[in-house]
């Protein structure tokens, strides 16, 4: 009877890992999964991230800043150097 | 069911004795049948087991390319020069789009073709499993390709340089090809430390595609590093402004801006004309791509002469006293005829440089003999690569003294028969702005200030010259269109007469200005050349010098160099920094 009973036991140790490595192969999976979708995610902002810098170097090309200083602003280059005291 | 039961019935009243051969022949065959199994068992897990696992992971396991990008390039302040950023390129297979009819249509839409355009192409490469329709496309505009869901259209990512400085510092930041490798400029110099290397991770994929396993071999990818020139983009677009306005103006055939840092030898601006514009491929390869500043070399002519003044009075052969004889400006040296403006007479060594007398300097050029006027020059770097690593760096020609007559020393001292690149004229100045400290140059910014090559003339021979190259830049001077209100400026003209086919040529010109500001504690050194200028004059002091102000003024500005009669508010409130790393 006592063998009996140590072959249960083992029976359901093994059942037991056995779904437990099924489990956290599930588990690893959702997870990779997951990682992936993140890894899309960084890519796609990034993506995003060159193009931001792109168009801000479009829009801050000192041609095109000097353009619109002088004709729209009607704005000009300091001629003297001028010390402003200037309170935060 | 009754008919089963009674036949059962039959069979069991009426039992047949099984002969012994059919029972031999089934055992036989189970035998025969096992033995198979075992055997194909045997077959496939031992003997063809590498074979079979290598087929599987074929078929499964992927190596997936985990892209570096390469690295941006900036300029001292963080400013982007050369951008990676992520593409789309759209690739087909012909056959499957050809016969996915409803699709076709709606992507030749959307790649801007017409449908009959698309479905000729993709007939004449038929037979092949690989064409790009279109590369380089914006991911957006790509995705909405892929949303059709068409029958074998598929994307690629790919990585295209962009460069916002665009025209600005071109010839400086160089290009890249298609496959991004470096072609010109620093993106040749440092194509490696760019590039960085693509990482790779095995993996297992489902028949979807999605990865489900990882695989633990991983080589993560090495991006390039970022790298930061020296040059200051607000500068560079000023200069870039200027020389481009003056070379359209003069109707010359180019010219070049170098901007120095004196102290720490970091060149902070560099602009060539013509230009290009490295955004559009079809304007590489032409004559704009080249950087003069670096790959170019020309007679200095005046511009040396402080240079040889500094040099002689070092080596004690004259002194800050001494007088020299430039009579009616008619001078002969054998067969020379060296011939001044106007006769100068008596002129002290701030006159020789002031006036730009050529007597004067062959005067000294001949005290000073074959052997020291070479030297001199040679101190000065004039005959030694500034080692940028730039593609293509000239080193400048200068003969050895041995070879030089009197009438070649007497040339040699205005700074003819010698050929030196603005990198290396640039330097030699930047030496006597840095009180005789001659420094290795770089073209990328600098962490530390490297210790310099060598101490060229002694402190006080520089400062003297620097004070006398105060006075061309005088109301009397040379080159009093150099002048920037406010501060004390230091420099001096040259105008150069090119070398044609026949001998010099009096009628094509190069005109050069080198200078400094502020000249007693020089922050910036700066050399315009504009070559062969067309109209409205063609010395130095008219064409060249104008450029050198209006750079220098909107450097100072930019640098927050303080004029020479400036006195700081009393409030801590402000201080006119000199940090030219702090955005303004």
């Amino acid at each position: 009877m006592r063998r009996g009973w140590g072959t249960a036991v083992i029976a359901t140790l093994i059942a037991t890992t056995a779904i437990a490595v099924a489990v956290s192969k599930h588990r690893s999976r959702a997870l990779l999964d997951a990682q992936q979708e993140l890894s899309w995610e960084r890519d796609r902002l990034k993506t995003e991230w060159a193009q931001l810098q792109l168009e801000e170097a479009a829009l801050a090309a000192h041609g095109q800043v000097e353009r619109v200083a002088r004709e729209r602003l009607d704005m000009q280059e300091p001629d003297e150097f001028v010390a402003v005291e200037v309170t935060p | 069911m009754t008919r089963a039961r009674n036949n059962h019935r039959v069979e069991a009243a009426e039992p047949q004795p099984v002969s012994p051969w059919r029972a031999r022949v089934i055992l036989l065959g189970l035998g025969l049948g096992v033995f198979a199994l075992v055997g194909r068992a045997f077959e496939l897990q031992v003997r063809d087991r590498d074979f079979l696992e290598a087929e599987g992971a074929k078929r499964f396991e992927r190596t997936v390319q985990v892209p570096a990008g390469r690295a941006a390039i900036r300029d001292r302040r963080g400013e982007p020069l050369a951008l990676s950023a992520p593409v789309e390129s759209v690739w087909a297979v012909p056959e499957d789009l050809l016969a996915d009819t409803a699709s076709l249509p709606l992507v030749a839409r959307l790649l801007g073709q017409a449908p009959d355009e698309l479905r000729a192409f993709l007939q004449a490469r038929e037979s092949r499993r690989f064409v790009y329709l279109r590369r380089h496309m914006a991911p957006a505009d790509a995705r909405r390709v892929q949303a059709v869901n068409a029958e074998g259209v598929f994307l690629q990512r790919e990585y295209r340089r962009f460069y916002p400085a665009g025209e600005i510092a071109s010839q400086l930041v160089g290009v890249t090809n298609i496959d991004n490798r470096g072609q010109e400029g620093m993106e040749l110099a440092y194509d490696e430390w760019l590039q960085g290397t693509p990482g790779s991770r095995r993996v297992i994929r489902d028949r979807t595609g999605r990865v489900v396993e990882d695989l633990a071999e991983f080589t993560p990818p090495d991006p390039g590093e970022d790298l930061h020139l020296s040059i200051d983009l607000r500068l560079q677009y000023v200069a870039y402004r200027e020389l481009k306005d003056a070379v359209d103006r003069s109707g010359a055939r180019g010219g070049l801006v170098l901007l120095l840092d004196p102290r720490t030898g970091e060149v902070l601006a560099m602009a060539s004309q013509p230009g290009f514009n490295p955004n559009r491929r079809d304007e590489i390869g032409t004559a704009g791509v080249r950087n003069r500043v670096i790959t170019d070399t020309f007679e200095p002519g005046s511009t040396v002469k402080p240079l040889l003044i500094a040099q002689a009075m070092d080596a004690g052969i004259i002194d800050w006293r001494t007088q020299i004889d430039t009579g009616l400006g008619y001078y002969k040296v054998g067969r020379l005829q060296i011939r001044d403006f106007r006769g100068y007479g008596q002129l002290d060594l701030a006159g020789v440089l002031r006036k730009s007398s050529q007597v004067g300097a062959a005067k000294i050029g001949l005290q000073v003999g074959a052997e020291g006027v070479w030297s001199a020059y040679n101190d000065f770097g004039l005959a030694e690569t500034v080692g940028t690593g730039f593609p293509g760096e000239a080193s400048g020609v200068m003969r050895h003294f041995t070879e030089w007559g009197e009438i070649a020393t007497a040339t040699a001292s205005y700074g003819y028969g010698l050929a030196v690149t603005a990198l290396q004229l640039g330097r030699a100045y930047a030496s006597l702005a840095d009180d005789g400290r001659l420094r290795p140059l770089s073209l990328v910014k600098l962490d530390e200030v490297p210790p310099p090559l060598r101490q060229v003339v002694s402190v006080e021979n520089a400062q003297r010259v620097r004070h006398w190259l105060e006075g061309v830049v005088a109301p009397d001077g040379t080159a009093n269109r150099a002048a920037v209100p406010g501060y004390r400026v230091a420099g001096k003209t040259g105008t150069v007469r090119k070398v044609k086919a026949d001998g010099y040529d009096e009628n094509t010109h190069m005109a050069l200005f080198a200078g400094m500001l502020p000249a007693d504690n020089p922050q910036v050194v700066g050399l315009v050349v504009i070559d062969e200028p067309q109209h409205g004059g063609y010395y130095g002091g008219v064409v060249a010098a104008p450029v050198f102000a209006k750079v220098m003024k909107s450097a100072a500005r930019l640098l927050r160099i303080p004029p020479a009669d400036f006195q700081p508010p009393a409030s801590e409130a402000l201080t006119a920094s000199t940090d030219q790393s702090s955005p303004t």
